[in-house]
């Protein structure tokens, strides 16, 4: 009953997209307003749909339905509850419908608060969200039913994956998601903008505080992918540089691109083709990562079951929408005029640097992470593109644009002369590059790119600090302002603990006989014993480690191996002291069955900076986008409504 | 026309993510091809006093497949090696990896064995050396020990009709 509920409900919300898509648009054609005001409805009506489907699915996997082949596959009656309402998007099926019901989620948003934006720029805007999710809901239908039944029913089903069965689970996929659709709203704004030929302020200042959201949710699901990835997967990494982790970092790193363009659109009326090209790009990459991803082209970390016949629905889709959208961009872009100008030292160029870096960075780490796939298309042999390659890349063009940071927020629109901004900076300059230095001489091996990169962090946050002081009174600060600095703060956050971590991260598998003990980064590591448990639905080997710190003992670790009932492989769990300045990683490797095991020890400092970046840079953006004038705007569009209706 | 460049540049990627989908990332060819196989030495999952090994095996053509009770995709692979145990005499030593004894027992109880021995690999030793890294894998070695073709993943009708039948008959003409 439920599945049958669920289903039906998938396919009202795809003849309701359908009619998004259709009704709008051919309204603002004819110039008919009723068609036009269908926009809003069906955007609502869809997102009930979703929701019901949705709602249905998260029931079945309550109810342990496993006459649902999806359910039956990943889920058991032993699982938890909440990762049983976490596992409906443990697979493909099931996150294909978390994809759709958060785009119809967006849809909706924009139809409440979409007050202060012409009608007939809704109804467009609408319209291409529509049609995305027809070409997902028909993904969803006809490829990816999670709804399938089984003819003969399971008494139990398969379990989740362990690997899932984890808070990050329930958080990473949904935030990731919500910042991967989110710039589907971005793009249909965009397109909707291109099709009227009303690229303009308005335009910019009607898509900035969305993009910047998606932009917000997208980085707190990269990070919370990291820190997942860091604790779970038992190796104390934090970036693998694995396909599919490009495939998330891509749209990051143009999406960044997009919300600083957005700047120059707003302020100085500059750089619109490009913006709507930024817009268009960041929403394809959006797409081929989901194509990456469920395709199975590349081989990753991320082992989802892989489908060609998947991949080439997709890639019709991802033809189909970007092809024509870049189509239409050919034809418009030459139509639209710059009405300013402005010199090389002025802000409107720096941030034309900083696009530029952004997309280079973004276009070779594409170039990386397809060039397996190119040398294996043209015959040449199989070979893979690793983190050597992307670091090589990465270090040398991040730094500079993070550098540039210190001088953007100071540099004036238009024209500005470096004399005036060098004299403005000299003394942060100067402390940053002290501090930095300093800083890196503390650590037992001296780097250049330690001190580089520490002094670039200094300089980051004293320049950002200092713009807030600028004005008499802080409070006289808008919001945005606040924004841009907690985020640029969170970049020299992070910036900080790449930099530690990666250089001065101490690292030893040691072979421990119970009692015996281990010196490393200044601690001593006793294996105190091993116990073996029995949860609801695993088994683990767990260990005691006293961590001792000048013969005190500091903490007491307990990494766990674990084997859970319906899989055969064991699962590692790493005991974790989390420090503000340096965690210490423990994780149980093998029993070597003379009651000795091997164990890796790690130390990392400033780990958590990593992803205490990523949160400042969430926060910033959410501020951002919660800035005054873009609800001012709003409400004097209102007025301007209400005026209008008077006469 | 400079505005097409875009357009142009994504369609080039397109195509080359349609090539890449015919295209199987995990299928990296085997270093062992045309290479000796690697040496090993254990016993039966029955008779633990029949010692298998390489050399044992040399002077006939004979296939190695991997295989474990925990492995999902051996059960539909299974049907297709019955199958083919039955129609033909070469000898097929399944390698039973990475697996509990009496798990193993039980599947081949449940789905047949039809192995002439069922070499021993609890602790994955011989997988190692073999190279493999997902079960089910199938190798075929010549008569001077020489690996002569890896399959990766089950072995279907397809692979089984196509290539391995008809090379098995060849190597053994040699």
């Amino acid at each position: 009953m439920v599945s049958q509920i669920g289903l039906f409900a998938l396919v009202l919300a795809l003849i309701t997209a359908l009619s998004q898509a259709v009704l709008p648009l051919w309204g603002s054609y004819k110039n008919n307003n009723t068609l036009m005001l269908t926009a809003r409805p069906l955007a609502n009506l869809q997102a009930l749909f979703l929701t019901l489907s949705f709602v249905m699915l998260v029931v079945a996997f309550i109810q342990d339905d496993f006459s649902l082949k999806y359910v039956a596959y990943n889920s058991n009656t032993t699982l938890p509850l909440m990762y049983k309402i976490s596992a409906v998007w443990a697979a493909h099926e099931g996150s294909l419908l978390l994809w759709v019901l958060l785009l119809s989620w967006w849809g909706f948003l924009i139809a409440v608060f979409s007050k202060s934006i012409p009608d007939e720029m809704v109804a467009k805007i609408l319209a291409v969200m529509g049609l995305v999710g027809v070409g997902f809901l028909s993904f969803v239908l006809f490829t990816s039913n999670p709804f399938e039944v089984l003819n003969n029913i399971p008494a139990e089903g398969r379990d989740l994956n362990p690997l899932l069965q984890d808070i990050g689970l329930i958080l990473h996929p949904p935030l990731l998601y919500m910042g991967y659709v989110g710039f589907s709203v971005s793009f249909a704004f965009a397109i909707a903008a291109m099709l009227s030929g009303q690229l303009d302020a308005s335009w910019a200042r009607w898509s900035r505080p969305w993009t910047t959201i998606a932009w917000a949710f997208l980085t707190i699901g990269i990070a919370l992918g990291s820190w997942w990835a860091y604790y779970e997967l038992g190796w104390g990494g934090w970036w693998f540089w694995d396909p599919v982790e490009n495939a998330s970092f891509m749209p990051w790193l143009s999406g960044t691109a997009l919300i600083h363009s957005f700047a120059v659109v707003e302020k100085r009326g500059a750089f619109k083709a490009w913006t709507v090209l930024l817009a268009i790009i960041t929403f394809s990459l959006c797409l081929m990562g989901t194509f990456l991803v469920r395709s199975g082209v590349l081989t990753s970390v991320h082992a989802f079951a892989a489908d060609p016949g998947r991949g080439v629905f997709i890639l019709i889709f991802l033809t189909a929408v970007i092809g024509s959208s870049l189509l239409l961009y050919s034809y418009r872009a030459n139509q639209i005029k710059a009405i300013s100008s402005f010199k090389l030292i002025s802000r409107d160029n720096f941030l034309l640097v900083n696009n530029i870096l952004l997309m280079v960075l973004m276009a070779s780490i594409l170039l990386g992470t397809l060039y397996p796939l190119m040398i294996d298309a043209m015959g040449m042999g199989k070979l893979s593109v690793g983190a050597p390659y992307f670091n090589a890349i990465f270090v040398p063009l991040s730094l500079p644009l993070a550098a540039l940071i210190g001088i953007g927020v100071f540099i004036r629109w238009r024209d500005d002369s470096l004399k005036r901004i060098f004299f403005e900076v000299k003394y942060y300059l100067l402390i940053s590059i002290i501090l930095g230095v300093v800083w890196s001489l503390i650590y037992p091996q001296w780097y250049l790119v330690a001190s580089i990169a520490l002094s670039i962090a200094i300089w980051i946050f004293l320049t950002s600090i200092s713009r807030l002081f600028n004005k008499k009174r802080l409070a006289n600060n808008s919001r945005a302002k606040y924004g841009v600095t907690l985020a640029h703060i969170g970049v020299a956050v992070f910036i900080v603990g790449a930099t530690l971590t990666s250089l001065y991260s101490v690292e030893k598998d040691v072979h421990l006989k119970v009692g015996e003990s281990y010196q490393m980064a200044g601690f001593d590591f006793k294996f105190v014993k091993m116990d073996r448990k029995a949860e609801r639905n695993y088994l683990s080997n767990e260990g005691e480690i006293e961590v001792y710190k000048n013969k005190k003992l500091y903490k007491t670790l307990y990494p766990q191996k674990r084997s859970y009932q319906n899989q055969q492989m064991p699962m590692t769990e790493a005991g974790i002291d989390a420090g503000f300045f340096a965690d210490i990683f423990v994780a149980m490797g093998e029993d070597l069955k003379d009651g000795s095991w091997t164990i890796r020890l790690q130390y990392k400092p400033f780990v958590r900076w990593l992803w205490l970046g990523g949160l400042l840079m969430t926060f910033g953006g959410i501020l951002a986008a919660a800035d005054k004038r873009f609800f001012k705007f709003a409400k004097m569009a209102k007025i301007k409504l209400d005026e209008g209706a008077d006469k | 026309m400079k505005k097409l460049i875009p357009f142009v540049l994504f369609m080039i990627l397109m195509l080359l993510l349609y090539i890449g989908l015919s295209l199987d990332p995990k299928e990296v060819p085997s270093p062992f091809i045309n290479k000796p196989a690697p040496e090993f030495a254990t016993y039966d999952l029955y008779k633990n006093d029949i010692k298998i090994s390489k050399q044992k095996m040399l002077g006939q053509v004979w296939l190695l497949n991997v295989f474990a009770s925990w492995c999902y995709s051996c059960r539909a692979e299974h049907q297709v090696i019955t199958e083919f145990t039955k129609n033909h005499q070469t000898v097929v030593i399944g390698l039973n990896y990475k697996d509990a004894t009496e798990d193993a027992k039980e599947w081949l109880k449940q789905y047949g064995n039809p192995y002439d021995f069922v070499a021993v690999d609890k602790d994955g030793d011989i997988g190692i050396e073999y190279g493999v890294y997902g079960v089910p894998e199938t190798f075929i070695i010549d008569k001077k020990g020489i690996v002569r073709h890896k399959n990766i993943g089950p072995v279907n009708r397809d692979s089984l009709q196509q290539t391995i039948i008809p090379l098995v008959k060849k190597l053994e003409a040699e």
